[in-house]
């Protein structure tokens, strides 16, 4: 309960209020990367601290494949705040003292803004499988509306993690004129075949669950048991080795039931707790739609990545990699780094010490926020 | 020295330094290799107003060039400087790291590469003082220049300027200036035997 007691005593952000931006009404719907159209379309966002006069002090921080727009403080009634918490806020990497910041929930998701569970306007039904396939460059093209009614003409940074960071490296690259420095952390310009992999097995996870029904789910309790055990493979790959042996060992779990083949370690309990936890908040078919998103996600399109960035040759660049990260390992961030360099970018690559694995970029904040508030800082004296 | 010397940042920083920086034209665009805590390049950035960026393996230093605003690139220079295009700089420097390398051949062709003009940096093993230790004490030498144990070395390669300068001829790399330091003393005369840093500039020589 300590969490709320912070926020009742107005610590940290304290209260924060979620927003919606709706646009893309009918006959201007938005213009999928598929070649079909979507709207009307609302974003769900939080916004932090104040925009200047010139609105020149805007950042927007961009989610992963389970995050959503509230990214820090506390909603009313919730116990834990958003989930950077750590790097946004009052003198932190991102001050709020200092910066207007800016954090949406993707289209697709399910956090508040228009996904496979939103009511087709068509139909007056959940969409399911009506909804079109969209892309990271979709998800950001949606974010440039945002930010446009906002008054913004030019983001001083973009910056986020895994599917953040796709977004990220997406915005410097198509929309250069908006975006004056991007902080891509753990991720890569393309998904790699191994990371395909993984998000297939969930996908089918999702998919085999009789109770998933073609998408078609709503309104019942839908495919949970697939949905939890795509979380569950999605969490073994956000950890490490280490991270896990130092967080479980080999500790045998506590009150298990008397039945065969129930957890044993706890490690088996803490995988499925966050399975079934996880169902709670999100939707399997939102889940499908963003994964798909995510490996499609190939930055070069049949090109040389040197000659994509070179379209972002005026954006600064922080890029920061954990070594412990094996599902979005340091090298891929070293070929954005290189990409950069042979793009005469100006960038700064950092790759920091963490046994969290994945997770180091929601975790390791105390590292992250030494390169960035000193990134932002030199960039913002400039 | 040139006129640079006459303003008050600037008589406080240390010669080899400055040596360096007289190099280097104000506005010139700057690679630092093994740059260190950045204190080279915020130098070059603050006071000559280059384009500077570095490369750095260590993950401290790393930090430290961070707090200096300093843009940095955490790589071995071993293979990161494939990264770049051809003369993607006008100046590479390569300053007390060149000893520490090991595919020192590859590295300086690399640089050569990357960099229209190349400043490098290193201790001259064969220092009087050295000798001296040598011949007399029969013994390892240790020097301000060089200042670690036998066991405790960081330094791969051992040469004296003479070396170097022998080595620029067999590659054609052209040395367009030498200076010869010993502590805060520029040396004039037998750079081989009284000076411990030799700093030259080197071009292609064709």
């Amino acid at each position: 309960m300590e969490p709320i007691k912070a926020a009742e005593n107005g610590e940290g952000i304290g209260l924060v209020e979620m927003k919606h931006f709706a646009f893309a009404y009918p006959p201007n719907e938005l213009l999928l990367e598929s070649g079909e159209k979507l709207g009307p379309i609302t974003l769900a966002y939080e916004t932090y601290g104040q925009l200047n006069k010139d609105k020149t002090n805007a950042i927007l921080i961009l989610h992963a494949l389970s995050g959503d727009a509230h990214v820090a403080g506390f909603r009313p009634g919730e116990k834990h705040p958003g989930w950077w918490d750590n790097m946004v806020g009052h003198g932190k990497a991102f001050d709020i003292d200092k910066y207007f910041v800016i954090c949406s929930n993707v289209i697709g998701g399910c956090m508040g803004s228009t996904g496979p569970a939103s009511i087709n306007p068509k139909t007056n039904t959940p969409y399911g499988l009506d909804f079109p396939f969209i892309t990271i460059k979709d998800m950001v093209t949606a974010q440039t509306h945002l930010v446009h009614s906002l008054g913004i003409k030019k983001l001083l940074c973009v910056a986020g993690g895994s599917m953040g960071g796709m977004q990220v490296l997406q915005w410097a690259v198509s929309f250069p004129e908006m975006v004056h420095t991007a902080i891509p952390i753990a991720t890569t310009a393309r998904h790699s075949p191994q990371q395909i992999a993984f998000n297939e097995v969930g996908r089918q996870a999702i998919m085999s669950d009789p109770a998933w029904k073609d998408g078609n789910y709503y309104g019942h309790a839908g495919p949970v048991k697939g949905l939890a055990l795509a979380r569950m493979i999605g969490h073994i790959t956000y950890m490490s080795d280490v991270s896990m042996a130092e967080k479980f060992g080999r500790r045998i779990k506590e009150d298990r039931p008397d039945k065969k083949f129930s957890p044993d370690f706890e490690v088996e309990g803490y995988l499925q707790y966050r399975g079934d936890n996880f169902v709670k908040r999100f939707d399997a078919n939102s889940y499908l739609y963003i994964t798909k998103a995510i490996d499609r996600f190939d930055l070069t399109n049949g090109s040389s990545l040197e000659k994509v960035f070179r379209a972002a040759s005026t954006v600064n660049f922080l890029v920061m990699a954990f070594k412990s990260d094996w599902l979005y390992p340091a090298y891929q961030a070293k070929e954005i780094v290189r990409a950069c360099k042979q793009a005469q970018i100006d960038v700064s690559y950092c790759e920091l010490n963490s046994t969290y694995g994945h997770d180091a970029f929601l975790v390791e904040t105390d590292e992250q926020e030494h390169f960035i508030k000193n990134f932002l800082r030199r960039i913002s004296d400039e | 020295m040139n006129n640079n010397s006459e303003s008050a940042d600037y008589r406080h920083i240390k010669l080899e330094y400055k040596v360096i920086m007289d190099l280097i034209p104000a506005g010139s665009s700057v690679l630092d290799l093994g740059c260190g805590d950045g204190d080279l390049l915020h130098l070059l950035v603050t006071l000559k107003n280059v384009r500077g960026s570095g490369i750095e393996i260590d993950e401290k230093a790393v930090r430290k060039c961070a707090s200096l605003g300093i843009s940095v690139s955490q790589q071995d220079i071993e293979g990161g400087l494939s990264d770049y295009g051809d003369k993607s700089f006008d100046f590479v420097i390569l300053n007390q790291s060149l000893q520490q390398i090991v595919k020192l051949e590859a590295v300086l062709k690399e640089t050569m590469r990357v960099g229209g003009k190349v400043i490098i940096g290193f201790p001259n093993f064969v220092y009087f003082k050295s000798r001296w230790q040598m011949f007399f004490s029969g013994r390892t030498p240790v020097t301000p220049s060089l200042p670690n144990m036998w066991y405790d070395t960081p330094n791969l390669h051992f040469l004296s300027i003479s070396d170097f300068i022998e080595y620029c001829r067999k590659k054609n790399y052209r040395i367009e200036k030498a200076i010869y330091l010993d502590g805060n003393r520029i040396i004039r005369l037998f750079p081989n035997v009284f000076a411990q840093t030799g700093i030259f500039l080197i071009q292609n020589g064709n």
